[in-house]
């Protein structure tokens, strides 16, 4: 017998549903009076522990704000520090009328309104009631006096000692290290209410923007029992603070202030590298700024002088300025050439003074308009010679030739922990199409041999390309923190190491290097002259204004900011380099005349002791040079 | 005589035509009474919590209206006219939900909106408060209840994909209110007792797990505050505290209208949205609470007894559904701000100032007014 076919049964089905809704109704009135007999307990039972509460505001919690992590260089010298000091705080809720309180104190320190302005968007950010929001900073002790003598027309206003941050080597690294400034809204939304509810200062840029998070520490807080008044009667509760992080950079402070004084006042940008660890020794950016103005708050005007000097103080060079590399990127090239097989250390190209594609009556110019005759890589790379590098980039191709230059980091942010830094750009077909909608010319191949045209990098990624140089493509990206809290920083994502199919390209090309400082016809041969041991270098120089096609470069034409920029890149002792530079000399024309002997200050200001010797760790027998040796 | 006779008359007249009136555009009078006045007791409460703001006032009570507009027109529609386009209507909101979650509107720092500048902005989400009972209604009244095993799986994917598609945005409070929507209607249509006491029972170990392999710090520290709010009295513990000091301090009779200090001291935070019923606690004190929650608990019973009038396993099932969810919407309220339960954004039904979750509310009782006055009557000899 089949199973009996079963019927949609209603009066089932809605037993069933009535049921279970009854069931429902009985959970929702049970529910309904476990809510009414919890407010029954808060109401009644509890109701005058909680009406003292509310009543009387006793009881305040009060957050303890944690001391910021110091920063120290790479010898212990403090670089940013807290001190005391004293500000001027308000509560709203204990100013009555708080405005009228804010005109007495406008008056009583006979301020302008542009500073009551000021101090009302302070006030008005205030977040918590019964919060003492600060005010006026950095109070004198005449100041402190007269609010002690006024204190009775000043209700809800308290001088509060708290610590601020201090930066003891002003402008030396304002442009590695930051600086902390205020709060202000936008980061407000963004950050934890609760670990920053006693902090009212936070990294703005540099390692303090970075480390944020490891200098601040965690903040601590306390009950406490106030009066009507507000005045603390005695304090319940203590949960302590836990401080930030101290950190140490891998920066040298002598270094940094003998590269600053190899500038000699001139614009630039300086990055010093140690290419065993990555270590940044030195970081320049010139002229720079004192970071302590902008931790309490910098006047309009003041911030305003800054920003529209022509010199650019908070432009951060190292970092943000993209300059076209030149022919400091030729090294590079020629490893690219070497490693994918188109060139042979002694392959030869005839240099008429210029180059010419096939079909094609454009004349790349060599810098030495007169030719150099017969170049191998060995020349090219001492002389510069740019009719040689046209030819390599040209067998190149723009693909490979793109490949090549990302390994070496350029077009990508190679730091691990600077925040600022831009990417740079080295184009690519699929980049130009994206960005113009056109196809890539065989031209803009031959003028990226020799670093110009769409290329653009900071110096740090100079820097970087030449440590990898110098260490035979080991990639350790540059960083700036050595330990954070006494523990080295993880790099999670280090870019693959450089390995060439044969390992003695490095070597020709370092040759080369060197060669330019050593060699009989080196361009930078009269810096090398000078040296106590060997330097591996390559100049450059970069446009800032694009020169015609047959028209000449002709200095005294042309203003004095839109000049060439200087660039070299060096390391030493070439043997086993321990030290790798990049320097940029803003319009200071000749990478050679100009930027390679600030260069060679910098590697002696690390290399040499005080009697003008090489530091004895770093003497070894291919190291030392006796005086006037020539290849 | 005969003429008070007569007036008599035309008064009862006079009531019937009003009631024959509220029947021919599909109103249930109970229902609105309720509605109207919690509508009032809402607005007065909110003069009090958003201190004295009248522009929110205004906002809030032409939402009021405009909800109100809402359920007139969702109670024009024939129940059977809702069942048969349920399926499709839960198809375009998880499309929503998904359009939502591709390439929505960024704001409050979560992605809940659908925004067509200048013509609607909302979030599907409040959508499927809806169409989620709606649509497994639909599905489960198709065949005999209880439902088999094959149909309770069925329904449980249709309950956890918009629930996984809005906590992802990320709105748990939300998707946890969905997916209760959706529980009732299987636990109205006959899920098996076993099985709710297995699903509860399966809980604790899956809460033990994630826990210890799943949760973030974050996370957990959120947990620990709502176990012991006085541990982070910086943090969300200090809303906890202070609207518990609210509601504490305003005693048996309250401090009067207007009088809270908590609130008007800035001290409660979100006082005129999710926290509102502090507010009402500390200036009507007990009496008030439990008046209010009087009012909830009428309003439920007449939504109650329209279920069990209702005519179809369709309009009881959804129908229940809405009632009961009603219910969670209430209690999680009133038990997060009073302690009981974990801080969790749910808005209190009619007081917490919001124009959407009022939209939302009204229809929902719209649908409710649908499937009581539509019903047939056959004429029985």
């Amino acid at each position: 017998m089949p199973p009996p076919i079963r019927l949609k049964d209603h009066e089932v089905d809605a037993r069933l549903i009535r049921g279970r809704l009854l069931f429902g109704g009985l959970v929702i009135i049970t529910l309904t009076m476990l809510l009414m007999s919890r407010m029954y307990y808060l109401q009644v039972v509890q109701f005058e522990q909680h009406s003292t509460l509310a009543e009387n505001n006793r009881i305040h919690i009060q957050s303890l704000p944690p001391t910021r992590g110091t920063i120290y260089d790479r010898n212990g010298v403090v670089i940013a520090d807290n001190r005391a000091s004293f500000s001027l705080t308000l509560t709203r809720e204990r100013a009555g009328d708080w405005e009228t309180v804010l005109d007495s104190i406008i008056e009583l320190f006979e301020l302008d309104a542009d500073s009551r302005v000021l101090f009302e968007k302070r006030i008005r950010q205030g977040r918590r009631p019964f919060e003492p929001v600060p005010v006026m900073f950095e109070l004198t002790e005449e100041q402190i006096a007269r609010i002690a003598v006024n204190q009775f027309r000043l209700p809800g206003v308290e001088v509060a000692a708290s610590l601020v941050r201090y930066y003891p080597q002003k402008e030396h690294f304002a442009h590695s290290v930051g600086y902390v400034g205020r709060i202000n809204e936008e980061e407000l939304k963004k950050l934890d209410p609760v670990s920053y509810s006693g902090t009212h200062h936070i990294g703005k840029t540099g390692i303090e923007r970075f480390y944020e998070n490891e200098l601040h520490g965690e903040v601590g807080y306390e009950e406490v029992e106030t009066n009507a008044r507000g005045r603390v009667l005695r304090v319940l509760k203590r949960v302590e603070p836990v401080s930030g992080q101290d950190i140490y950079l891998s920066l040298d402070i002598a270094l940094q202030e003998a590269a600053e004084q190899a500038l000699n006042g001139r614009r630039g940008a300086i990055v010093a590298l140690d290419p065993d660890t990555g270590d940044v020794l030195a970081m320049v950016s010139q002229p720079s700024f004192d970071p302590n103005l902008f931790v309490t708050g910098i006047s309009f005007k003041a911030y305003g002088a800054l920003r529209d000097s022509l010199d650019q103080p908070l432009f951060n060079r190292v970092l943000r300025g993209l300059y076209p590399p030149g022919s400091t990127i030729k090294p590079m090239v020629a490893i690219a050439g070497l490693d994918s097989g188109v060139i042979t250390p002694s392959t030869r190209v005839f240099d008429p003074g210029f180059y010419q594609l096939p079909n094609n009556q454009h004349r790349y110019r060599n810098w030495n308009r007169y030719g150099d005759g017969w170049v191998d890589l060995d020349l090219a790379l001492s002389r510069s010679n740019d009719t040689y590098f046209y030819d390599l980039a040209h067998k190149l191709g723009i693909d490979r030739l793109h490949d090549y230059m990302e390994r070496f980091g350029f077009g990508q942010r190679v730091s691990l922990d600077m925040f600022e830094e831009t990417a740079g750009l080295m184009p690519s077909r699929d980049w130009k199409r994206n960005r113009y909608r056109q196809p890539w010319y065989p031209g803009e191949t031959l003028i990226l041999g020799i670093g110009q045209g769409y290329m653009q990098a900071t110096p740090l990624q100079l820097a970087q390309a030449t440590a990898l140089m110098a260490s035979k493509g080991k990639w350790i990206r540059p960083h700036l923190a050595r330990s954070i809290g006494g523990l080295q920083p993880v790099d999670d994502n280090t870019p693959p190491d450089i390995v060439l199919r044969d390992h003695q390209a490095w070597d020709s090309v370092q040759l080369g290097m060197e060669h330019v400082l050593h060699g009989a016809r080196g361009t930078a041969r009269k810096v090398g002259d000078a040296a106590q041991y060997r330097i591996a270098g390559k100049s450059g120089t970069a446009q800032v204004v694009a020169i015609k096609q047959g028209e000449r470069y002709d200095r005294n034409k042309i203003q004095e900011r839109h000049r060439d920029h200087a660039l070299f890149v060096a390391y030493a002792p070439a043997a086993k380099p321990k030290i790798a530079v990049a320097v940029m000399v803003e319009n200071g024309e000749s990478g050679s005349g100009v930027a390679a002997p600030v260069a060679k200050q910098v590697l002696d200001a690390w290399l040499l002791d005080k009697d003008g010797q090489l530091k004895s760790q770093y003497r070894s027998a291919d190291n030392v040079l006796p005086a006037g040796d020539k290849r | 005589m005969t003429r008070g006779f007569d007036r008599a008359l035309a008064e009862g007249d006079v009531l019937r035509r009003r009631a024959s009136f509220l029947q021919r555009i599909h109103i249930d009078g109970w229902l609105l009474f309720l509605l109207l006045l919690l509508g009032a007791v809402g607005l007065f409460v909110l003069y009090s919590a958003g201190g004295k703001n009248q522009v929110l006032l205004v906002k809030q009570a032409s939402s009021f209206g405009v909800g109100l507009l809402v359920m007139v027109v969702v109670a024009q529609f024939e129940p059977r006219f809702m069942a048969s386009w349920s399926a499709l209507m839960y198809l375009v909101g998880v499309a929503l939900l998904v359009a939502v979650d591709v390439m929505g509107h960024n704001a409050m720092g979560a992605t809940r909106w659908i925004n067509i500048p200048g013509v609607v902005r909302f979030q599907p989400a409040e959508l499927m408060k809806i169409f989620v009972p709606m649509t497994l209604a639909w599905y489960l009244a198709r065949h005999n209840l209880p439902p088999t095993f094959k149909r309770i799986v069925i329904s449980g994917l249709l309950i956890v994909v918009p629930f996984v598609l809005i906590a992802r945005q990320p709105d748990l409070g939300t998707g946890l209110l969905v997916l209760v929507s959706g529980v009732f209607v299987l636990f109205l249509g006959g899920l098996r007792w076993r099985w709710i006491l297995g699903a509860i029972a399966a809980v604790a170990p899956i809460a033990v797990g994630m826990w210890m392999f799943v949760m973030h710090q974050y996370q957990k520290q959120r947990v620990l505050t709502f176990l012991n709010p006085e541990s982070d009295p910086l943090g969300s513990g200090w809303n906890i505290i202070q609207s518990k000091a609210a509601i504490g301090s305003g005693g048996v009779y309250g401090k009067g209208w207007l009088l809270g200090t908590q609130s008007h001291l800035d001290f409660l935070p979100e006082s005129h949205t999710d926290f509102i019923i502090a507010v009402l606690g500390e200036e009507f004190g007990l009496v008030g609470i439990c008046l209010l929650l009087l009012v909830y608990l009428l309003l439920i019973a007449r939504a109650m007894v329209i279920t069990l009038q209702a005519q179809t396993v369709f309009g009881k099932l959804l129908a229940g559904s809405i009632t009961l969810t009603f219910f969670i919407y209430v209690f999680v309220n009133v038990g997060m701000v009073s302690g009981l339960l974990p801080v969790v954004g749910v808005p209190l039904p009619f007081i917490s100032y919001g124009g959407t979750s009022l939209v939302t509310l009204l229809s929902g009782f719209g649908i409710l007014m649908a499937i009581h006055t539509h019903r047939k009557w056959i004429a029985q000899s």
